[in-house]
């Protein structure tokens, strides 16, 4: 019965259940294929940003989007994996055991905040942890206000097709783990806690329990994007992933693609950049002044975001036909 | 000692503006319900007006004050039927939420038209008399910013006498306490929101042509003033438009002294640190009744 009540969860997902993953996966492999066919390395790096976007709006997402909880200080984590990352690699660490240990560092620092910051409600939970990761911005841009720059030999031997694969594999491994998270147990109670906090404790959902296990997912897929971050950027200022620009921008990626889902995140990050791209040419702020009337409309209107107009649509096509 | 005396001076001018900005965020927050985290960038935009004002025409800021409260007014009017009007048909937690996702995109399109119209420069006006100040005892009060802190009590006593003693402001209060008894009582809520939110505006565009005489702006401060008017509303507890003046005093000391005690690079996180030890341990404020 509660496998079933599961399953129905899915959405898109069906009897057909085999679709999207093969779609997915089919994907999934042309992406990996890119570096092989496209020599451009500005269109690499474009896809790099894609996939670094889609693993931060998909961490954001599973706090806010299954959760319910409106972090505003996501950056922080992304910071966090960023920083430890970096400073244990260019210590000499191997970067894979340099890329966990960042991710876990943000976990700890989300499970020392998560306690105290969940007792606060709505908006100040909101305002709290963007209050948190501004002292933390602070304190880096101060304690560590020197750029910091791969050594000669990293240079040398620098490949970005590596970083993308890497990237890409962050993606894919994020929005899986959201899809499995979804559907599960664990995921029904998420979206309990989301819809209604009374009633999910009333039922015997361990509501602050369910909070810190989705803040330790989030803030873990967080820290290994920031860890992505600090192995692609040659140099860059250590305060800079701490920036709220990188909360933002996930917001708005998930926000305009469709909060809640897993296709949102991705749907929105590919949107998101390939605009970007585009409008840096003309006019570097209309992008951002362009989304943000989007996100607006979106909150106001559109609650759904793009997901939502897409299935609004194939409603339409499959109830009326080809008639309007 | 004079060095105290002197910095704590200076962090009371500028605690004077930090109660303006908070004063007009709170109003907002009080009566519409809605937290409008694009108040930096109202802020950020009187400072502009102000500026433009004195570069292109040479008036002085403190007479064109008037000018630029006026028109924040009007862009606090723009604001409220274009966007928050929208917002009024939700409830409580929602209401706050939705409005802080869509002020935070206002912030996004105000602060790159402002970066697209007036480039990143940053932007003070030095005024003829900037120099000149009061010498009492050993410190130095510079006639500019004594006039600042003047000017931020005047308004928010100006801000009292309208809610205390005006019918309008009386409104004000009704709908801040209970919209629905207010409508009952034959209040025309929607035109309460409208020049509440205009009001908040103006007195964002106060603060801002405050802070660049002698502070500066850039396209990009809003989100740090948002943030000093949220602690400084913290402070003196949610419901309490009056006590952000203190409240921003308050906030603009502990800066100077954290300053002085730990070194400058403290001053941002002290008030930042102050504002989460608030919200965890006392949530109503200072002066707050909710």
């Amino acid at each position: 019965m509660i496998e079933r009540a599961v399953r129905s969860q899915a959405g898109a997902l069906g009897a057909r259940g085999w679709r999207w993953p093969a779609v997915a996966a089919v994907l999934a492999l042309a992406a990996a294929a890119a570096p092989l066919v496209v020599a451009r390395d500005d269109i690499i790096n474009l896809l790099f940003r894609i996939c670094l976007f889609v693993t931060l709006a998909q961490s954001w997402n599973m706090l806010a989007g299954f959760t319910g909880q409106t972090s505003l200080g996501h950056a922080a984590f992304f910071g966090i994996g960023a920083l430890v990352t970096r400073g244990l690699w260019l210590a000499g660490a191997p970067f894979a055991g340099a890329l966990m240990l960042g991710g876990l560092a943000s976990t700890a620092f989300a499970m020392i905040i998560g306690v105290p910051t969940f007792r606060l409600r709505g908006a100040y939970f909101a305002i709290g942890t963007l209050g948190i990761a501004e002292v933390l911005r602070i304190t880096v841009a101060q304690g560590m206000p020197l750029i910091t720059s791969l050594p000669a030999q990293q240079i040398v031997g620098y490949s970005l097709a590596g970083r993308y694969e890497l990237a890409l594999g962050m993606a894919l491994a994020t929005s899986a783990v959201a899809a499995l998270l979804l559907r599960s147990p664990l995921g029904l109670g998420l979206q309990a806690v989301r819809e209604d906090e009374e009633a999910a404790r009333a039922t015997g959902v361990n509501v602050l329990l369910h909070k810190l296990l989705a803040l330790a997912l989030s803030s873990l897929f967080a820290g290994l994007a920031g860890g992505v971050f600090a192995y692609q950027q040659v140099s860059y200022y250590p305060a800079a992933p701490f920036s709220p620009i990188w909360t933002f921008d996930a917001l708005l990626i998930t926000y305009v693609g469709g909060l809640g889902t897993i296709v949102g995140p991705v749907l929105g990050a590919l949107f998101f950049i390939l605009v970007q791209d585009r409008l840096a040419l003309s006019l570097e702020q209309a992008h951002q002044i362009i989304f943000g009337v989007l996100f607006i409309v979106v909150v106001l209107i559109f609650p759904g975001g793009l997901i939502e107009g897409w299935r609004r649509l194939r409603r339409r096509w499959r109830k009326g036909g080809w008639s309007k | 000692m004079q060095t105290i005396v002197q910095n704590l001076a200076f962090g009371l001018f500028v605690g004077g503006i930090y109660g303006v900005a908070a004063a007009g965020l709170a109003l907002v927050f009080g009566v519409l319900k809605i937290l409008n985290v694009a108040h930096g960038e109202l802020l950020m935009f009187g400072g502009y007006i102000s500026f433009w004002l004195f570069s292109l025409l040479g008036l002085d800021p403190f007479v064109s004050l008037l000018i630029t409260m006026l028109s924040l007014f009007v862009i606090g009017i723009v604001l409220d039927r274009l966007v928050f009007r929208y917002l009024t048909h939700l409830h409580g937690e929602t209401r706050i939420k939705n409005s802080l996702l869509v002020s935070f995109g206002l912030t996004l399109i105000l602060q790159n038209a402002a970066l697209a119209s007036f480039t990143a420069d940053e932007r003070t006006i030095q005024l003829s008399y900037s120099a000149a100040g009061i010498a009492i005892g050993g410190i130095t009060l510079p006639l500019a910013r004594l006039l600042s802190l003047l000017i931020t009590f005047i308004g928010i006593v100006a801000l009292h006498l309208f809610l205390q003693r005006t019918y309008p402001g009386k409104a004000v209060r009704a709908v801040a306490e209970d919209g629905e008894s207010a409508a009952l009582a034959g209040i025309n809520v929607g035109r309460v929101y409208l020049y509440t939110m205009a009001l908040g505006a103006a007195l964002a565009g106060m603060a801002g042509s405050l802070v660049v005489i002698g502070y500066g702006i850039a396209p990009d401060i809003g989100l740090s003033w948002t943030l000093k008017a949220l602690v400084v509303i913290t402070l003196a507890g949610t419901g309490s438009v009056l006590g952000a003046f203190p409240a921003g005093l308050l906030l603009g000391l502990v800066e100077a002294i954290s300053g002085m005690a730990f070194g400058s690079i403290y001053r941002e996180t002290a008030g930042l640190v102050m504002f989460l030890l608030v919200l965890l341990l006392r949530p109503s404020g200072l002066f707050g009744r909710a």
